[in-house]
């Protein structure tokens, strides 16, 4: 136990909702220093949505990670949403991207200078800041090299103390002064997940999640081709949160560079891509069954029969002789097609964002 | 002063969004205060109450109705 004065030290925790940062969390704990836990939603963030939104999930477990595990910790847990300010963290990664559009080292320095600035404020007075790095996990951001890069760039500086992989680092403020015991962290490193599984099991911990790629759908191949798809068509990089949310949603098709169908593949994103009605032009099949689709872009006139007869072709109608459209304009106008369903082969692969 | 009662329309959100709001409307309300959230998402069902929980608050109740959730929280305390 940490031999200084009597002062109650307070760290706050980055929760990610991972087993990581979990244990990190209460390692702390058990030190006897008072934790909260702090998490950013960047929009990004791998949770319920998909869930959420498609009927066949609709049974599957919809909670959110984080808040799971600050209550398995007994902690409170301060969700901070940074949208807005994440943008640029996405669109000018100063230390550049991982495998896909995930800006982790860029990420990462923004997080703990977002929990900093919230942990010094004065209504929280916290002492350091807390994460479930662990060195060499994750070849971009988790290595020897970037840990004190994100130390000195989110300006924590040696306020930021890693309790997984606190002995393969330099000893930070919270150890030199002995708010927490050095010998009672750890010193895990590298990609093997056996010690944090261990460290689980003697904790007391029977249930986490371990995410296999990262935290967030900008480590997903897919997701960052409809992202980069997004970007390169728009002509500039951008977004806001709609778009990014609808990246998580339907098939995504682009016939012509100037427009991209959205289209729902089940019930429960059909409810949701109906509520973009007044943002986007939208089709829906009347005649037969069939997906709500979303036009993303600024389509001619030939463009919307053909984006019409495309919706047809995922309707219950794809074998029919006619299908009815009806297509909603942006002014709320709404006309209706009579159109024979785009035959299954002339839907390109290369259309497929 | 007299508690009052708030509203905050979250219907279209996605979690966590409907919690931070939440989150966001309490901390700027004192004890006896009443939120009155209206949410689609249905993982609402489980991360507001699980929020209220841990922060003291206290959900009074939870009705469904099509695909509206309307969650009825009583602010108990803001000291953190
Ligand atoms: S996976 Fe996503 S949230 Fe996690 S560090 Fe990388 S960019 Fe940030």
């Amino acid at each position: 136990m940490p031999t200084s004065g009597s002062k109650q030290r307070k760290a706050v925790a980055l929760i990610s909702g991972g087993l990581d940062s979990m244990l990190a969390a209460r390692v702390i704990q058990d030190q006897g220093i008072h934790v909260e836990g702090i998490n950013f939603y960047t929009g990004f963030c791998v949770e319920g949505h998909t869930h959420a939104i498609r009927e066949k999930d609709k049974n599957k477990q919809k909670r959110n990670n984080a808040l799971w595990v600050a209550e398995q910790l007994g902690i409170k847990l301060h969700i901070i949403d940074v949208i807005e300010e994440y943008k640029d963290v996405v669109i000018n990664p100063v230390h550049g991207y991982g495998q896909n559009l995930n800006p982790c080292l860029d990420c990462k320095i923004f997080m703990v200078n977002k929990a900093q600035a919230w942990a010094w404020m004065e209504q929280n007075q916290f002492d350091f800041i807390i994460t479930g790095e662990v060195v060499g996990q994750r070849p971009k951001s988790q290595r020897k090299e970037t840990m004190p890069i994100i130390a000195r760039e989110s300006g924590a500086d040696d306020r930021l103390l890693r309790p997984l992989s606190a002995q393969n680092l330099p000893p930070t403020l919270p150890e030199r002064e002995g708010w927490v015991d050095r010998d009672a962290l750890f010193g895990f490193h590298g990609r093997n997940r056996k010690p944090q599984i261990q460290l689980a099991e003697k904790l007391g911990f029977t249930e986490y999640s371990q995410p296999a790629g990262g935290c967030c759908f900008l480590t997903d191949k897919a997701y960052s081709n409809k992202l980069a798809d997004l970007w390169q068509f728009r002509g500039k990089r951008a977004y806001e949160l709609d778009d990014i949310m609808l990246l998580k949603v339907g098939r995504h098709l682009r016939p012509k560079p100037h427009y991209k169908l959205i289209i729902s593949r089940e019930e429960g994103e059909n409810h949701f891509l109906s509520g973009y009605r007044k943002q986007f032009i939208s089709l829906e099949t009347r005649s037969h069954y069939g997906p709500v689709a979303l036009i993303d872009g600024h389509p001619l006139e030939q463009d919307l029969k053909s984006a019409a007869a495309i919706v047809a072709r995922y309707s219950q109608g794809r074998d029919a002789a006619r299908v009815t459209v009806d297509i909603r304009m942006l002014d709320g106008n709404s006309h209706s097609l009579e159109i024979t369903p785009m035959p299954a082969d002339q839907i390109l692969d290369a259309w497929h964002v | 002063m007299s508690s009052q009662t708030y509203h905050l329309d979250a219907r279209r959100l996605l979690c966590p969004m409907p919690v931070i709001r939440t989150q966001d409307m309490i901390s700027g309300l004192t004890e006896g205060d009443q939120v009155v959230v209206v949410c689609t998402d249905p993982g609402v069902l489980s991360d507001i109450p699980s929020w209220c929980r841990m922060h003291g608050h206290e959900v009074l109740s939870t009705t469904t109705r099509d695909r509206e959730i309307t969650i009825t929280v009583l602010v108990r305390s803001t000291v953190r």
